[in-house]
């Protein structure tokens, strides 16, 4: 059955619920593209011997009433997985094997999810086209020599590549989203509480959020009813009524009223990108949906604050990479000089340049002006939104101000990497659910997104809205399998 | 050059023509009772094999999250609530970075600018009558794990058992003024801790330590000097000795035209004196900011007033009890509520006997025999149940105060039950009056001669006679009996 890969998650869920093909039939297939496929460079670690077996043993004694019914799944490689090898794309984590599971992990395992892989990232995922990680350049499957995006990369890549049927990423500001829409693939960011973070390596606590990324919105919805669970075990997570997503799912939009923010067209954006947007504006007044110009006039300190708060945060979780307890450890002379050596052998340069900046913004003397004053601005970016949403059900934005770059693009110019996240980043600071899902294509023929905003735990109405654009917009990726000899 | 002026009640430090006042302000830290960390489910036993009370959070393992145990919040309030102070309803833990080996997480979680507990006062009982201690705050935080370094030769061990338990930080305002008022406070808040069951203050195994801060100022002076902080003592007696040295040293500083750096001292117990560990100039710099993996810790009322309910009666309310209620001085009620398991012990042995006794017997007899086998009162050979039952024997008449002492002392081994023993040994006292008539007509016709001279106005020959009484009786005649027969025969 050549046309395995081909198939929609859920299509694969009821293909072995019905007994049409077995879970080693599909296992097989994606394990057999993802060994054609090494120069997409999207795997760190493989995990197919044992990804087969546990195929097998499901065929022998197969569970139907779970929810991806043994489904072989690659995820990214900063969910830590039990006895299988955890990396953050670091040096510094290079050999670890973690003795216990995520809790997003083990929600996939608990409803019969098997892990073929883990897929590559940036380095502790701070990145926006996976050029960060000690494994490598991951490559984007649309077009060679293309970045796939950052910071979960090798997920977007995997995925639009059909190496696994879907995936999981983390988004700490964009993370999910913007490979998402450089892929041609759907991924959505949660509202903060709703994936647990136990057992994911952490970046910047306040703003991490593991979500799905998946070939389309019924899939993501599937995806994120099996990931969103309430978890004792952090202490930032919310114990919300999670809804049946898949169930729920419908494409009536009648009399939602979507915002559209002004601050949100920058200059420099490409036509395609401003086309696209008001393109699905018509989709969503064609299906009776309201379009409202709305006000977030605090969108421009969105980055700064990010680039204060989320490297501040970083700098003290990283601070346990030191070489002591696991973990890379360089030889030094007494404990500092070990110190030293560990951690600049240990961690690549944006790593280091993250937890320089955040260092700096938490001494004494700076802290008012950069840190308190950032929390305030936050505070301000998350009152913008509230404002909003007394007037609006959900905001529509494009996810990325571009397309997917070259590889080697960007690389000397981090501002404007950071850049990139100019549309994802202020979603992550008020904490807010966001999907993207691919809606055009620019003249390259490079996939462009859209992002639909949300209120607070209401994904089920932003899946519905991407569900109603996605059916209308008619988009099809164009991959032509450039890697496969 | 005499350091100390003893007799003064005050702690002065003279040189030349100049009396310095010592000021000093303690940080004191002290391990909460809990069987389980501050944020992680891992056992705190103490003394426990290296790296086996250690989860994947206090190893700060990729991924871990701390999670708040609620027991040591209870635990915070209730000491709170014993040092009359404020409970906060909403407080913040804050990361304190720095680096060291057996720091795990690389930051210790810690409360910075919102600590759980605000100002309160502790009351000290001293010589000279009370004197109320301010406290700043308390605040919960982590405890960093054990670097061992005489082990091997080459590298530095580590034991993270200790990482993760939950220390309360007590710390006082600048208002203690002598070695005594230290040696006071340290063992009114172990006192307090212990009767509320939050610390067990137990110094030799580390669960009270403390940092002190100390300054001089000449006398009369009302600004404060600066202060010097001397880190990680953990005796009372080191406290002293390290205050004495820091005081004086401060004092010769001045007095030599120079003056005081604040910094960060050490005491080295070996050679009795501190050393400068580092200035002010080098001094971390913590960057201290709101932990994002918690959030701030909201107390309820009903939460707060559910403790405060349940809060057991404290030294200062049950002293004041037994001075009411009992008649006693304030000097014995303090010798007998400063430790919980005494005044358990006491209350255990005056419910059934006479009070007065019980006090007497206890900070007397049963004091003495403790610290000759160097005892805690909870491994008392004695139990109460038969020292009760030895003072109604004393008060019933049954034995005489002397005969008790004997059958004490065979008491305490195997905890006899006196009854049993007078009964055994026949130790019961003599209190027929006939039996005793018989006893002193033989004794008067026998010495006719000192008859006649007690009758002739030689009072004091009374005790002769009693005393001929007793020893003919075996020492079992009832005294008083004995009294007034005697004096209604001789007279």
């Amino acid at each position: 059955m050549s046309n395995i890969i081909d198939l929609k998650l859920f299509e694969l869920v009821e293909k072995i619920k019905k007994k049409e093909i077995s879970s080693t039939e599909v296992t097989k297939a994606f394990i057999d593209r993802s060994q054609k496929s090494k120069k997409l460079n999207s795997y760190i670690t493989e995990n197919f011997e044992n990804a087969l077996q546990k195929a097998k043993q499901f065929d022998e004694k197969p569970d139907f009433n779970k929810k991806l019914p043994s489904i072989p799944l690659a995820v990214k490689d900063l969910f830590c997985t039990k006895n299988i090898r955890t990396t953050a794309g670091s040096k510094i984590l290079e050999n670890f094997i973690p003795t216990y599971e995520s809790t997003v992990t083990q929600n996939i395992l608990n409803e019969g999810g098997i892990i073929i892989g883990k897929l590559n990232c940036d380095e502790f995922a701070m990145g926006s086209s996976n050029e960060t990680s000690f494994f490598g350049n991951v490559q984007n499957p649309i077009s060679e020599n293309l970045v796939p995006g950052g910071s979960s990369g090798g997920s977007s890549s995997a995925l639009a590549a059909k190496l696994t049927p879907a995936t999981i990423g983390t988004d700490t500001g964009g993370s999910i989203r913007q490979p998402a829409s450089f892929t041609g693939t759907v991924g959505l960011k949660p509202t903060y509480g709703s994936c647990s973070r136990y057992g994911i390596v952490a970046f910047a606590s306040s703003l991490d959020q593991a979500g799905p990324m998946t070939q389309n919105v019924k899939d993501c919805a599937l995806m994120l009813e099996v990931i969103s669970s309430y978890d004792n075990k952090d202490s930032t997570s919310v114990d919300f009524k999670r809804g049946q997503y898949l169930k729920d799912l419908n494409e009536n939009i009648k009399g939602k009223k979507i915002g559209i923010p002004k601050q949100y067209r920058v200059d420099g954006m490409p036509k395609e990108i401003d086309e696209l947007w008001k393109k699905g504006m018509k989709i969503i007044e064609d299906n009776g949906g309201e379009i409202i110009e709305i006000n977030l006039p605090n969108t421009n300190y969105a980055l700064p604050t990010y680039y204060i708060v989320a490297p501040a945060e970083a700098s003290s979780n990283l601070a346990r990479y030191d070489g002591v307890k696991y973990g890379f450890r360089s030889k030094g002379e007494n404990l500092i000089d070990m110190y030293e050596k560990t951690r600049s052998e240990g961690f690549g340069d944006e790593v280091k340049r993250r937890i320089m900046i955040g260092t700096y913004v938490l001494s004494s003397g700076y802290y008012d002006a950069y840190y308190l004053k950032a929390q305030k601005v936050r505070r301000l970016i998350k009152n913008d939104f509230d404002e909003a949403y007394k007037k609006v059900d959900a905001i529509l934005t494009p996810s990325t101000p571009s397309s997917a770059f070259k590889i080697g693009e960007k690389t000397n110019d981090p501002v404007s990497m950071y850049l990139n996240d100019i549309f994802t980043v202020p979603i992550n600071l008020a904490g807010l659910p966001a999907i993207s899902i691919p809606a055009g294509h620019d003249k390259s023929g490079y996939p462009l997104g859209l992002q639909v905003i949300g209120k607070a735990f209401d994904e089920q109405n932003i899946l519905n809205i991407a569900y109603s654009i996605e059916k209308n917009i008619n988009f099809k990726n164009n991959i032509n399998d450039w890697w496969i000899n | 050059m005499d350091k100390l002026s003893k007799e003064n009640k005050e702690y002065l430090i003279k040189r030349n023509t100049n009396e310095y006042e010592v000021v000093i302000g303690l940080e004191v830290h002290a391990q909460v009772l809990s069987e389980s960390k501050l944020f992680s489910t891992s056992p705190t036993k103490f003394g426990s094999e290296p790296n086996t009370q250690v989860s994947l959070v206090d190893a700060a393992f990729p991924g871990m999250l701390p999670v708040i145990n609620e027991f040591c919040i209870k635990q915070a309030i209730k000491t709170g609530i014993g040092l009359n102070a404020k409970i906060n309803k909403k407080s913040i833990f804050d990361r304190k970075n720095y680096f060291y080996a057996d720091l795990p997480q690389g930051y210790q979680i810690s409360q910075y600018k919102n600590p759980i507990v605000g100002e309160g006062t502790v009351t000290l009982d001293l010589p000279n009558g009370e004197k109320k201690i301010g406290i700043e705050r308390l605040h919960l935080e982590q405890d960093a794990g054990k670097s061992i370094h005489d082990i091997d030769p080459n590298n530095t061990l580590v034991d993270l058992n200790r990482s993760g338990v939950a220390l309360m930080e007590i710390v006082s305002k600048p208002d203690l003024r002598s070695l005594d008022e230290v040696n006071s406070y340290i063992k009114k808040l172990r006192s307090i801790m212990r009767y509320l069951g939050t610390c067990d203050g137990n110094m030799q195994e580390g669960s009270l330590r403390a940092d002190v801060n100390v300054s001089v100022r000449k006398k009369g002076s009302k600004e404060l000097g600066t202060r010097c902080e001397i880190k990680n003592v953990n005796s009372i007696k080191f406290m002293q000795m390290a205050i004495d040295y820091e005081a004086n040293r401060q004092v010769d500083v001045i007095e030599e035209g120079g003056s005081i750096d604040q910094e960060t001292r050490l005491f080295d117990t070996k050679k009795n004196e501190t050393r400068s560990m580092r200035s002010k100039e080098d001094a971390h710099d913590y960057r201290y900011f709101p932990d994002p993996d918690l959030l701030p810790l909201e107390l309820d009322e009903n939460f707060i007033n559910d403790i405060k309910k349940n809060i057991p009666e404290l030294p200062d309310e049950k002293k004041k009890r037994f001075i009411e209620k009992f008649k006693l001085s304030p000097y014995e009620a303090n010798i007998l509520v400063s430790d919980i398991d005494t005044s358990k012990y006491f209350e255990e042995v005056s419910k059934n006997s006479d009070v007065k006794l019980a006090t007497n017997w206890i900070t007397g007899e049963l004091f003495a025999l403790l610290n000759e086998k160097n005892l805690e009162i909870t491994e008392s050979p004695i139990s109460s149940k038969n020292l009760s039952k030895l003072i109604n024997l004393i008060k019933k008449g049954t034995i005489s105060g002397k005969i008790a002492k004997t059958i004490f002392e065979l008491m305490s081994d195997g905890d006899k039950d006196p009854e049993k023993i007078v009964e055994e040994k026949g130790l019961k006292q003599q209190s027929d009056p006939k039996e005793l008539e018989k006893i002193i007509d033989k004794i008067i016709s026998e010495n006719p001669k000192n008859v006649e001279l007690y009758k002739s106005g030689k009072d004091k020959l009374f005790g002769f006679f009693v005393g001929q009484v007793m020893k003919s009786s075996g020492g079992k005649a009832n005294p008083q009996l004995v009294n007034e027969i005697l004096k209604k025969k001789l007279n």
